[in-house]
């Protein structure tokens, strides 16, 4: 497969073309915004975390096929983890990038990402979400909202 | 001119980049640099290296000449009236930034006020907004038309007799437009107000004339017309840079130093506090003299009829939008594909061995001007050629139909 397919594989344009849990929640929540100066490309996650568990996570934001589908698949994977299992995923999602390979288990679209490693320049894309996802389970319990340059 | 003839002196484009031949669109984020310059950066180095203005040996001669002498040739090139009103910088943003603070901070008053446009270059934008936050004037935009130029009746609305500073691009790094500089320095000065001009964009691709124009302070960059990074100059009316205050002090720029007092060098040296940028100005003097020799209207008109070429060949294609005026623009085109993501353009378009440049082009409030969160942008430059131009639209081609909403696979 050459790598521009390994990149873009259909997987990917899928959560780019119909985002999973795009949009704002309307219950309590913690709110990280993220952007990319370099680019431009901005995120605005929220997520609902009770008794250390990401009841739900939601996003908004603009942003390349890379970051927007990587928002897409993070926050369908987080929902329903501890915030201790979440952290891993977002360790695990560093490892894929590194190239050094991870298994998402019950979430394999995730995956589908590992091509970005072939990259360099577009890794930053795939990374904010996840970057937001630190973010916000830092932010853990306290409820307030952060804005943050990458 | 002889595109492809002059490809060849520019030892970085005979190279494969992802199996296919180097395109280099980048241009107006930098240009590449030909054998002459970088021969004249390794000459000095092992030749004539040596601290300037202070040693009584030969190489220190030698190298004082070599920076003087580039200073010379700089003047030349803008048409100043004196060596004296060139100073050397790491480029425009330093420039740019050295009048903001050296002068603009110096003579400002609350209630004053500095003109600007939203097509403005961060680096000719966030300066003016420090200055009038720290004394108190006022920023004020002349507004952009819808095909992204700026009209003399808007100038003249925009400026009053409390503008002080009128800073504006000669040329827009992102919609291509020429500014009439010429007239707005007409209504700057009849308004009581001094303009200062970001040529980042202009020098590398026309000729220039500071005088002609009535410019007070013209910044441009080494690294965009051929010249080394590091290196850029300031242009500035000898009677405002007498006013203008040093803002970086040390080596170099002093007259005469006391324990509590200390007394600065004439100008331009009064600006150059430190060990100067001494191979970056041998390399600029290098490539004033490489453009000069093919000729800065010859370039000019290479790169009007490419980029005419280029809008043809990119509004042919179906999904393309190009911003920016269609007509009196300098080399570059911008553009978006569709509901493509620009960084998802260019990414493919760097692996069929194109480099474009994909973002806000340091350009956030023109960005949202536009509409739009980022765009792809194709700049060209003397040694680009129309098949350079054909390699984009077959790329852009295929980038469309990889996207294609159709399923990948």
């Amino acid at each position: 497969m050459n790598p521009l397919d390994d990149l873009y594989r259909r997987v990917i344009m899928d959560h780019y073309k119909n985002p999973r849990n795009r949009g704002t929640l309307d219950v309590e929540s913690v709110t990280v915004n993220l952007n990319n100066p370099t680019c431009g490309d901005r995120i605005s996650l929220q997520m609902q975390i009770e008794d250390g568990i990401v009841k739900s996570a939601r996003f908004t934001g603009e942003g390349c096929s890379i970051s927007m589908s990587s928002a897409s698949m993070m926050t369908d994977a987080v929902k329903g983890k501890t915030t201790a299992e979440a952290m891993q995923l977002a360790e695990k999602f560093s490892s894929l990038m590194k190239g050094e390979g991870a298994s998402f288990d019950e979430y394999e679209d995730i995956e589908a990402l590992s091509g970005v490693n072939k990259f360099p320049a577009r890794i930053k894309c795939a990374t904010l979400a996840w970057n937001a996802l630190r973010k916000g389970v830092e932010q853990g319990q306290g409820k307030h909202e952060e804005n943050v340059d990458q | 001119m002889d595109s492809l003839a002059l490809k060849s002196e520019f030892p970085i484009l005979n190279q494969e980049i992802n199996g296919h031949p180097l395109v280099y669109l980048d241009n107006a984020a930098t240009s590449q640099k030909p054998r002459s310059v970088i021969e004249a950066v390794k000459r000095y180095y092992e030749w004539d290296n040596a601290n300037v203005h202070r040693g009584v040996h030969t190489l220190g001669s030698r190298a004082t000449d070599a920076y003087e002498g580039a200073r010379e040739k700089v003047a030349r090139f803008l048409n100043a009236s004196s060596s004296r009103e060139i100073i050397f910088t790491r480029g425009t943003t330093t420039a740019l930034n050295l009048v903001a603070s050296g002068y603009a901070r110096q003579t400002l008053q609350e209630g004053d006020e500095i003109v600007i446009t939203p097509m403005e270059h961060h680096a000719n934008l966030i300066p003016w907004q420090q200055a009038a936050k720290a004394t108190g004037a006022t920023l004020k935009y002349i507004p952009l038309q819808p095909n992204g130029t700026i009209t003399l009746e808007d100038v003249e609305a925009t400026v009053t007799e409390r503008t002080k500073i009128v800073s504006i691009a000669f040329a827009s790094n992102v919609l291509g437009t020429i500014n009439p500089i010429g007239r707005i320095a007409e209504i700057a000065h009849r308004n009581g107000a001094i303009i200062v001009v970001d040529g980042a964009q202009s020098s590398p691709h026309m000729k220039v004339d500071v005088r002609a124009l009535d410019i007070d302070f013209y910044a441009f960059s080494g690294h965009k017309m051929c010249g080394p990074t590091g290196i850029g100059a300031l242009y500035g009316k000898s009677r405002l840079l007498e006013r203008m205050e040093p803002i970086e002090f040390g080596g170099e720029m002093i007259d005469f130093v006391d324990l509590y007092e200390s007394t600065w060098k004439e100008i331009p040296w009064k600006f150059e506090g430190g060990t100067p940028i001494i191979a970056g100005a041998v390399g600029l003097a290098a490539a004033i003299d490489f453009l000069e020799q093919i000729g800065l209207d010859e370039i000019d008109r290479h790169e009007k009829k490419l980029t005419q070429y280029a809008l043809e060949r990119l509004s042919a294609i179906d999904g393309v939008t190009i911003y920016g005026p269609r007509e009196d623009r300098v080399g570059l085109v911008t553009f978006n594909l569709g509901d493509v993501h620009p960084h998802d353009v260019a990414t493919v378009l760097d692996t069929e061995g194109i480099a474009v440049r994909a973002g806000h082009h340091c350009c956030q409030p023109l960005m949202r001007w536009l509409n739009v969160s980022a765009t792809a942008r194709a700049s060209f430059y003397l040694y680009n050629t129309e098949q350079d131009v054909d390699r984009l639209a077959d790329a852009l081609v295929k980038t469309k139909e990889f996207f294609g909403y159709e399923p990948v696979r």
